[in-house]
């Protein structure tokens, strides 16, 4: 190795070093501040005396709910698109200025969403403040993530699969349907869950479509309004009253949302790895 | 003439790949089509199930006719075609899906056959490709856990699981090791009985081995037909003779 060599990878090591043990330092302090009051308790309780005691089911449940909704609301159609995108539409300028829509689209803020939601779904679908709204404006976020994840998906099945497919006398959807969607499924599930799991830690999409501070009840139905991890968070570290004693409590709540994403991402590398070793099978 | 090809033109956009290809081959007969690379072998191959209709932009011209019934005919069904014309293709292409479920693909598409036909389906398609013996015992296992020549064998079983009357190879032996090529070619003189077999190679070896009838392409045309002996001994054209004789391609 020449020392022009040795310097560089010595400064990679060094910049990969500091980067995981900032990662490191963080979570631990997160979760060190949160631990007086992590408890099972604290998962299945309600918030009580001005959020000062008790726990965040609520919140917990709200954004499970809330996923769930942005899942049945973006995961289909977004396959679909996919599905037309990669197997049927031929390429051409309207194709080109679709596939350069959805890429932008990915990469506008969230809050545009959040109001984009407030003036299409509050307002002029007439839903209301209410968990379907949020369900849906998040569904829209996911939108892109999930229809550009399931193309690349897609086109990594090979093109023999299809072939194969045809020359034994499938149809096209067919093909797709037995052969195609199969190979991409896991790819699908991944990109679906990673969009998911950004889904479920945003505050601005929800804040104006159906979130509440605080609720005496668990919503029952798509038109009540719920609390979420992320807002509940965000009115602990800096809207409550009394910051400095419910700090451990936003802390754990802190830790339980980072807990939640990192078991959804970390179901989808496992996906991932899975999926490229029985490829390689 | 089981298949007859007549003045047909074959077009990717506009470059023209074939030019007024007539040729005609035989029921049970294996018919083999040589010549150097890019010289249209496989496009004429994938016009026989008119697998070429998958790209965008082709166009074809001419007359191609199955038992006397044109191939290209509006009212024609590609997917029934398809199955009366089989393909393998020139990498082995199983699907990553167990041994029994490649075989039952065509066979559970469109239709739903009692388990036990199925079986018994399965069995017969893997007899006749020579692979039953040898995948007998991991029906259920991936077939991606088969060597090159016996994913060939399986995609051969795949192809005839659905009883097609034509079976297109396209240079089916060209991804195998010398020895799985050697099974290969004993397996399409078994598989003669039954099929009409059209295959494309590269080696003209196995031309001369396994045909009964080889035609010589080039540059999209075909430059001469001929019972196979004739043609490796006594050529009438010169491109023919300078061809199997190695002096170019
Ligand atoms: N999908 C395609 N699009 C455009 N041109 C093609 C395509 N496939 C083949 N060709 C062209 O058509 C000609 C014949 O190709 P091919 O039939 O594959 O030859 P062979 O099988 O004899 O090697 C070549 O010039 C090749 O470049
Ligand atoms: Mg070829």
């Amino acid at each position: 190795m020449t020392l022009r060599e040795r310097i560089g990878f010595t400064t990679l090591a060094a910049a990969t070093g500091a980067l995981v043990l900032l990662v490191f330092a963080l979570l631990t302090y997160i979760v060190s501040g949160g631990a007086s009051v992590l408890s099972w308790e604290f998962l299945s309780q309600s918030p009580r005396a001005g959020m000062t005691e008790g726990g965040i089911f609520p919140a917990l449940l709200g954004t499970f709910l809330l996923t769930i909704l942005t899942a049945v609301s973006s995961v289909p159609v977004g396959i679909a698109a996919a599905i037309y995108l990669v197997e049927y539409a031929r390429e051409g300028t309207f194709i080109r200025l679709v596939r350069l829509s959805i890429r932008n689209l990915s990469g506008v803020p969230s809050v545009v969403y959040g109001l984009f939601g407030v003036g299409l779904f509050v307002h002029a679908l007439d839903l209301g403040i209410s968990i379907l709204a949020s369900g849906l404006t998040l569904g829209l976020l996911t939108l892109p993530t999930t229809i550009t994840a399931s193309e690349e998906a897609l086109k990594a099945v090979p093109r023999s699969y299809r072939d194969g497919a045809l020359a034994l006398g499938a149809t096209r959807w067919e093909a797709i349907q037995t052969n195609v969607l199969p190979a991409a499924a896991p790819g699908i599930l991944t990109g679906v869950i990673l969009g998911l799991s950004r889904a479920a830690g945003e505050t601005a999409p929800i804040l104006f479509t159906g979130v509440a501070f605080s609720l005496p009840k668990l919503p029952t139905g798509l038109g009540d309004q719920f609390m979420a991890l992320p807002y509940h968070l965000y009115i602990l570290s800096t809207q409550h009253h009394d910051i400095v004693r419910v700090r451990p409590i936003a802390f754990a709540t802190a830790t339980v949302l980072i807990g939640l994403v990192a078991v959804l991402n970390l179901t989808a590398t496992y996906l991932r790895a899975r999926a490229r070793s029985r490829m390689h099978a | 003439m089981k298949i007859e090809s007549r003045g047909l033109d074959f077009f990717y956009g506009t470059a023209q790949a074939l030019h007024g290809v007539t040729l005609g081959v035989k029921t049970r007969e294996i018919f083999a089509l040589i010549g150097p690379s890019g010289c249209g072998k496989s496009t004429f191959l994938r016009c026989i199930n008119r697998m070429n209709d998958t790209l965008d932009g082709t166009s074809v011209r001419g007359m191609l006719t199955l038992d006397d019934a044109d191939i290209y005919a509006p009212n024609v069904d590609v997917v029934k075609l398809r199955r009366r014309v089989g393909m393998v293709f020139q990498k082995p292409n199983p699907f990553p899906k167990s041994i029994f479920d490649n075989v039952a693909y065509g066979l559970r598409l469109g239709m739903k056959l009692p388990r036990t036909e199925l079986e018994g389906r399965v069995e017969r398609a893997l007899r006749g490709a020579a692979l039953w013996d040898e995948a007998k015992d991991r029906l259920s296992a991936s077939a991606m856990m088969l060597s090159g020549g016996q994913q060939q064998r399986l995609c051969i079983a795949r192809a005839i699981a659905v009883e097609p009357e034509v079976l297109l190879m396209d240079e089916p032996t060209s991804a195998l090791d010398p020895i799985a090529t050697a099974r290969l070619e004993e397996l399409m003189q078994s598989l003669r009985a039954a099929y009409t077999i059209v295959i494309v190679t590269h080696n003209l070896q196995q031309a001369a081995r396994v045909s009964d009838t080889t035609a010589f392409f080039l540059h999209g045309r075909v430059v001469e037909v001929a019972p196979t002996d004739t043609l490796f001994t006594r050529p009438r054209v010169k491109e023919t003779e300078e061809y199997i004789t190695g002096r170019f391609g």
